[in-house]
């Protein structure tokens, strides 16, 4: 990116930033609200749209425009289903000292994996804390493969989180955040509330108080985690959630955390369970 | 005076993208995200054009659908469909596309026979910002069409 | 490369005479040249630059990609039913490596 474009960047997310910094955390007062207001009833009034929305809760889907859901919806045009595909030649291939597959344990993944991804992240009494689905792939590979673990979004690992998620594709979400699982809760949403970055700004002022509303000429969706692992058009490429946490942190010009690391495994637990309910859409499209 | 696009916004409810672009006085910021050096201008995409297809084109019987705005500078897809009978004796032979501002004009020549059956083709392309996308239809006759359309690319709501 | 996979949708079944369409998808990262990286020294090009289909050893139809062309090219095109036979798929990279894939169609 050129020093010219970062500087109009820079500039430009500033002065949306001191819109949005306004906002302290009351509720939006101004005449825009009601548009947001509107544009939200809109999408549930939309009975097209009856399978990506539940309740309050909306669907990444539906802020989309029409090309980039006709993307997702093909199957054979979703790019995502690239790194399916990828996922079930690993899911099958021997690998490590034990001299296994995933397949070895796990037999069928369309009977084994079904309802298993929407479950994640979930404490993991192995590691003493949350395990996102990527940490568990891991786990299995280290533990019981004797394989070595794989990296975040790397192209094995992404194949075999798509391939994994799949199997759970127009399940709801459903993760749990009782039991041990509580205190990891209570950290991901103390980090969605929390501002941070140069511009000062949590999760939640855009994605809860200015969800539906326009920044520039997108419509700020309610950042929900229910397409992911996601092929993100930006991107062209296939990538983790983890991935996009650390654009959105770098967004308001907050130092990122690494993909992997706690406090993005907490905090991904929280955005799962604000869409506790949305259909899994694992691969989707998002712009 | 100025003219409208024929083609409708892009059907979202609630304030359109247009609409938006035009509250904040932004008028969709087309910002260089490519060098500013290397870059295709309206004359070189011409020059390819002519290099490509010998007959001087004529405006008609080809039809580019895409995005108004693009939902990502990275991935817009384009459908081109040219009006052809497509028989033995009268068939599109090449479809040429080129851009105006990408660092380059080239895009993609796609080549035809009778046995097309149909002449459309859709791809996936990379705009770096707001250009036009031209499309030449080379007939097997040697006579050439050609029609253009405008995408607005536009930075991500929060520089992503 | 060895895990560019292509992927192709064509019927499998056709009428005599039917247009059908057909869909394509591989996976390749298109690196256009234009990319710097961390050190700033420009990242090569290397893109898909060719994809021809035949179709009972005729060439029905090719595509020239550019470097504007996005990552893991999608391309559609039609192609007249007249006789049943096979469909052969040659995606070219600049690196010369021809990747393929093949499909029959039964044409009643």
């Amino acid at each position: 990116m050129t020093r010219t474009s970062k500087f109009l960047i820079t500039a430009a997310s500033l002065a949306m930033a001191a819109g949005l910094a306004a906002c302290n955390n009351d509720p939006p007062k101004s005449a825009s609200a009601a548009d947001s207001n509107d544009v939200i009833a809109q999408y549930k009034a939309n009975p097209k749209y009856a399978d990506f929305i539940n309740g309050d809760k909306i669907s990444g889907y539906v802020f989309a425009s029409p090309e980039t859901q006709a993307m997702q919806d093909d199957e054979f045009e979703n790019p995502g289903m690239l790194a399916v595909q990828d996922g079930e030649a690993e899911w099958n291939k021997v690998e490590g000292a034990a001299g296994k597959s995933c397949a070895s344990c796990h037999g069928d993944a369309a009977k084994s994996m079904k309802g298993v991804a929407v479950t994640y992240p979930k404490y993991e009494p192995k590691m003493g804390k949350l395990a996102a689905l990527e940490h568990r792939i891991n786990l299995c590979r280290t533990e019981y493969m004797k394989a070595p673990a794989l990296k975040w979004d790397s192209k094995p690992l992404l194949g075999l989180d798509a391939y994994v998620e799949y199997q759970s594709r127009g399940m709801p979400i459903n993760v749990k955040i009782d039991g041990p699982a509580a205190p990891f809760f209570e950290k991901g949403k103390e980090f969605y509330y929390t501002r941070r970055g140069q511009m000062d700004i949590a999760c939640a002022q855009c994605h809860e108080q200015n969800a539906g509303k326009n920044l520039g000429v997108e419509n700020v969706s309610q950042g929900q985690s229910n397409g992911y692992p996601t092929y993100r058009l930006k991107w062209q490429s296939f990538g983790s959630l983890h991935r996009r946490f650390q654009g959105c942190n770098q967004e308001v010009r907050a130092q990122p955390y690494p993909r992997g690391s706690d406090e993005y495994t907490n905090l991904e637990l929280y955005v799962a369970w604000r869409g506790n309910g949305l259909k899994s859409e694992a691969p989707s499209v998002r712009r | 005076m100025t003219t409208r696009s024929p083609l409708p916004i892009p059907t979202r409810t609630g304030l359109s993208r247009r609409q938006a672009v035009a509250a904040l006085g932004l008028g969709g910021i087309a910002v260089t995200l490519v060098p500013l050096s290397a870059e295709a201008t309206p004359e070189s995409a011409k020059k390819l054009l002519s290099d490509l297809v010998k007959a001087e084109p004529k405006a008609g019987k080809v039809q580019i659908k895409t995005q108004e705005i693009a939902e990502n500078g990275n991935t817009v897809p384009v459908t081109i469909s040219v009006d052809s009978p497509m028989t033995d004796k009268d068939y599109v032979k090449a479809i040429h596309i080129v851009s105006d501002k990408n660092p380059s004009p080239g895009v993609a020549s796609f080549l035809l026979t009778p046995a097309s059956g149909k002449a459309e083709v859709q791809f996936r392309m990379r705009m770096a910002e707001t250009q036009n996308i031209i499309a030449v239809a080379e007939m097997s006759d040697g006579s050439a069409w050609t029609a253009a359309r405008e995408v607005k690319v536009t930075i991500g709501g929060c520089g992503g | 490369m060895a895990d560019v996979k292509p992927r192709i949708r064509v019927p499998s079944e056709a009428k005599k005479g039917e247009v059908i369409e057909v869909k394509t998808l591989i996976s390749h990262p298109m690196e256009s040249g234009q990319r710097k990286d961390s050190k700033g020294q420009l990242i090569p090009r290397k893109i898909i630059n060719k994809m021809s289909v035949t179709y009972n050893g005729k060439t029905v139809f090719e595509a020239k990609l550019e470097p504007a062309i996005s990552a893991n090219p999608y391309i559609s095109f039609y192609m007249k039913a007249t006789e049943s036979g096979e469909m052969a798929f040659a995606w070219t990279d600049d690196d010369g490596s021809v990747y393929k894939a093949t499909q029959q169609i039964k044409v009643a």
